[in-house]
């Protein structure tokens, strides 16, 4: 897109004099700036305001997440102010969306603090969200160069030296989160946890929400839950493990949380994102040096990441939490209660998982990203889902994920051990089907039934759960398919 | 009890033609199969023994199923595994593991507690078939 008024470039003169000048000729718009490999790419979606040129919109952006201030100062002339600008290099209406723009900004790796999550944020969304001229704006993808995440220690553990300690290989793992979310005593959590493990599940999990109430202090959860993880590993000769749900108000009680969860013998601690970008980088620090698993829920994410027009896509969240270090994240289920479109989801997958992604229009990858052997992120899949739906399941999220039926385990009608069987059957059953190189996605309904006749609690759960699907449209959505694909 | 480590614990033991059928699955992915064993299988028991080592180059499904029915011959009252190994970089680890034998009689696991201050408790998982001899616990 060619700038509206092209004009030459500023003389020294005109360019700091006192007064007001334009974000754009101010050098915060370089149509032909080529990127370089070490900077640091954004991308915006702008919708500016009525009569706002969409380029300076743009520039503004460039302008406010890095050096720029409303007027211009003489003191820049003190800095090597041309190379410590962003530059936004590249703007281009989104297909189909009127009155939104995609901006692309380039970064220099100077103008970060290594290895701070809260330092990249407080540039890049620090203030520019806010910013008059624009109606909206969203954070949509960034690009990291390989000298920048190296400064990252990244997840503490890894998809496959989880599986390793877990001894778990070639199908998704089963988790469930403990319900009623809130209100149990910690002898009767404990009881849900048994049950579950000692059913067929690999994991169960606290709740966001569960910290330390009346109802149920952390101490006690803590020592009843590994009674149920203990018993269940003797019951199964399987390992397995219960997420203790570490998030405190405070660094001092989250540390001492998860040394109690470790001197108990728990393979895996958790925190919720609300904790913060600082808190979560100290608490992956802690789990390297601990060797333990780190769980993060993404609690409050869909304040910021739902609406298309304006916050921050969930595929940067994503890179974020990768490079700050967790072992765990929770991207969506596709088919469950929780928002997600297929190919979106995919992209928040791909993101946490693979070693290297290409640029992918249609699932949002904007940029080509080289993790640099960075570990990977394992994704939770949870809310709403169900047996019947492994076939789907499988096809959509592959099997290096966490599959986390929560009512799908406790709402059984033969009780929560049952309910877990029959979801670890199912799964068995399909991935055994995928792998003899049967058509799941045609077949799977099929296949869990024949399944179903040797397992009477699988039986049970297809019958209670058979028609529950969740058919919403997606609000966030690739720009680049011309229909939002549907939940099957 | 039933030992429900390894992909396929939950489902009825595989038959020899879907054991061919995993296998063959392993090979066109280029993962390279092994044979373990082991009539000590506490869930941290990372070791079970090798049956030699892995089959990087025997690249059909009927030769593995000979070996692994070798294994079955030699130990008739083991557990044994098939796992298959894939040497991608960022993987370098196993990508399916199930077991294709397991004894007749599984007698489980015992939890021991030791108690501690606080109500806290140290948990260790006995095996009661390993407090035999090795080889003569199954």
């Amino acid at each position: 897109m060619k700038q509206t008024g092209t004009r030459a470039p500023l003389s020294t003169e005109e360019r700091y004099k006192a007064g007001v000048l334009k974000y754009a000729d101010m050098g915060y718009w370089d149509g032909d700036y080529e990127p370089k490999d070490t900077d640091i790419l954004a991308l915006f979606r702008i919708t500016p305001q009525e009569n706002v040129d969409p380029i300076e919109a743009a520039a503004a952006v460039a302008g406010e997440s890095s050096t720029a201030t409303w007027t211009v100062v003489w003191t820049d002339r003190l800095t090597a102010c041309e190379r410590y600008r962003a530059k936004a290099y590249r703007v281009e209406p989104v297909p189909g969306s009127p009155g939104q723009y995609f901006a692309y900004i380039a970064y220099d790796l100077d103008l970060f603090e290594p290895g701070s999550i809260a330092n990249l944020t407080a540039s890049i969304i620090g203030n520019v969200f806010g910013f008059k001229p624009l109606k909206a704006l969203r954070l949509e993808d960034m690009r990291f160069p390989v000298a920048y995440v190296k400064t990252f220690q990244g997840p503490p553990t890894g998809i496959v030296v989880e599986r390793e300690r877990l001894d778990k290989f070639g199908r998704p793992l089963l988790g469930a989160t403990v319900k009623p979310k809130l209100g149990l005593s910690g002898r009767n959590y404990g009881r849900v946890v048994y049950e579950a493990l000692r059913g067929g599940l690999d994991f169960t999990k606290d709740d966001e929400n569960i910290n330390s109430q009346p109802f149920m202090h952390w101490r006690d959860r803590f020592l009843y839950c590994m009674e149920a993880v203990n018993r269940a590993q003797a019951a199964t000769g399987e390992i397995k493990g219960h997420y203790l749900n570490v998030t405190a108000a405070t660094m001092e009680e989250m540390y001492e949380r998860a040394e109690f969860a470790k001197e108990l013998g728990s393979v895996i601690v958790m925190i919720d994102l609300v904790i913060g970008y600082t808190a979560i980088q100290s608490m992956s620090k802690w789990a390297r040096k601990n060797d333990m698993l780190l769980h993060l829920h993404r609690a409050g994410h869909g304040t910021y990441t739902r609406q298309k027009t304006h916050g921050i896509s969930f595929r940067v969240i994503a890179k974020w939490m990768r490079l700050a270090g967790v072992d765990h994240l929770h991207a969506g289920t596709v088919v469950g209660k929780l928002e997600g479109d297929p190919n979106t989801v995919q992209g928040y997958y791909n993101v946490l998982r693979e070693p290297h992604n290409a640029v992918d229009l249609p699932r949002g990858i904007f940029f080509e990203q080289d993790w640099g052997g960075l570990r990977n992120v394992m994704p939770v899949a949870s809310g709403g889902i169900h047996a019947g739906q492994m076939h789907q399941l499988l096809t959509y999220l592959g099997e290096d994920c966490v599959l986390q039926f929560g009512g799908g385990t406790i709402g059984h009608p033969d009780g929560i051990a049952a309910g877990a069987t029959a979801n670890r059957v199912a799964l068995e059953a399909m991935v055994l089907a995928r792998n003899e190189g049967r058509d799941i996605w045609n077949e799977g309904p099929d296949i869990l039934a024949k399944a179903a006749r040797t397992c009477p609690p699988l039986q049970a759960a297809l019958d209670t759960w058979r028609d529950v699907t969740f058919d919403y449209a997606s609000t966030d959505t690739p720009d680049f398919v011309p229909t939002p694909t549907e939940a099957a | 009890m039933r030992l429900t480590q390894g992909t396929f614990s939950f489902l009825p033991d595989l038959t020899d033609e879907q054991i061919t059928a995993q296998i063959e699955y392993c090979l066109k992915q280029g993962w390279a199969v092994s044979i373990e064993y082991t009539d000590d299988p506490h869930p941290r028991n990372t070791y079970w023994e090798m049956f030699g080592i892995p089959m990087f180059d025997l690249r059909d499904a009927a030769g593995i199923l000979k070996e692994i029915n070798a294994c079955r011959a030699t130990f008739p009252r083991h557990y044994i595994k098939v796992n298959a190994f894939d040497a991608t970089r960022g993987v370098e680890s196993l990508r399916l593991s199930f077991i294709v034998q397991r004894p007749e009689n599984e007698p489980g696991f015992g939890l021991v507690r030791e108690e501690g201050p606080g109500r806290q408790v140290r948990y260790t998982v006995r095996s009661y078939a390993t407090e035999r001899p090795e080889g003569e616990r199954y």
